[in-house]
């Protein structure tokens, strides 16, 4: 279990930085993609096989593909030289995302003594798609129509922000 | 639970929402940007799902999958943007599009 936690957190955060340093974006997607199962490999150590499926289905999947082509179709003009604002913009966005890293570790920390100690005991079911599909359509099923609404409207907005208008014609 | 306590991937998820926190900052491409913001998403989701294995409550996979929806409408609806920003002959970078005028 350690081997395996060690490994996924690695190829996460590795993949993770690259990511964020990258200079063509293809690479990037490709980096983000490597991120997004190892992530799915954490969620399984965690006893969320359902997520772990989606994650990789809809987003190194889907979500993934979609930035491929985007990237493909701008061709190009999609690099992303190290040109950032000002040097003192710089420094703060830094010190910005060490702050927020150092807030996250100290609350973290305060809370680990005790009671992060034992997780609870929990069966096989836990995470298993029919203990989500069940709780989403009872517990959860105002949370589920409106995600389907967000959905369909990204959806449509994503075709009206793709519409080319031509000249004269409304 | 053999192997890593909750704890340890808590400190990954807050590592991973360092670095995109970082990109979405330092970096200047929509493209980047919208990267970085899936791995601060994913962060989050990551962290959610360990404390609904540290508590024992399916809840937090719930919201988990929740977030994954909102972030797949995001990334339909962001590059949409981009790739209306790059029919316009606008310069790839978030600091061109400051104002949000037709």
């Amino acid at each position: 279990m350690w081997i395996v936690w060690f490994l996924a957190a690695g190829a996460c955060l590795g993949s993770g930085i690259a990511v964020v340093s990258m200079t063509n974006p293809f690479y990037s997607a490709l980096a983000l993609i490597g991120n997004l199962a190892s992530l799915a490999v954490l969620y399984l150590l965690l006893a969320a096989e359902f997520l772990a499926a989606a994650q990789v289905l809809v987003y190194a999947g889907a979500v993934m593909v979609m930035f491929v082509f985007v990237i493909a179709y701008l061709g190009g003009r999609a690099d992303a030289p190290w040109a950032g604002g000002s040097p003192v913009m710089q420094t703060a966005a830094v010190v910005a995302a060490v702050a927020l890293l150092v807030e996250v570790v100290v609350v973290l920390g305060l809370a680990w003594g005790d009671e992060l100690k034992d997780p609870a005991q929990v069966s096989d079911s836990f995470g298993s798609p029919a203990a989500i599909g069940e709780l989403f359509l009872t517990d959860h099923l105002l949370a589920f129509e409106i995600t389907s609404i967000v959905l369909l409207v990204a959806a449509i907005g994503g075709v009206v922000l793709g519409t080319t208008h031509e000249k004269g014609r409304p | 639970m053999s192997g890593p306590g909750v704890g340890w991937y808590l400190i990954v998820a807050a590592a991973l929402f360092g670095i995109g926190s970082l990109g979405v900052m330092l970096r200047r491409s929509p493209l980047i940007v919208l990267l970085s913001l899936e791995i601060m998403l994913n962060g989050a989701n990551l962290a959610l799902i360990a404390f609904a294995r540290q508590v024992g409550d399916l809840d937090g996979q719930i919201f988990a999958l929740a977030v994954m929806a909102v972030a797949a409408a995001e990334v339909a609806i962001g590059l949409g943007l981009i790739v209306a920003m790059a029919r316009r002959d606008m310069a790839l970078d978030v600091d061109q599009a400051s104002a949000l005028r037709g």
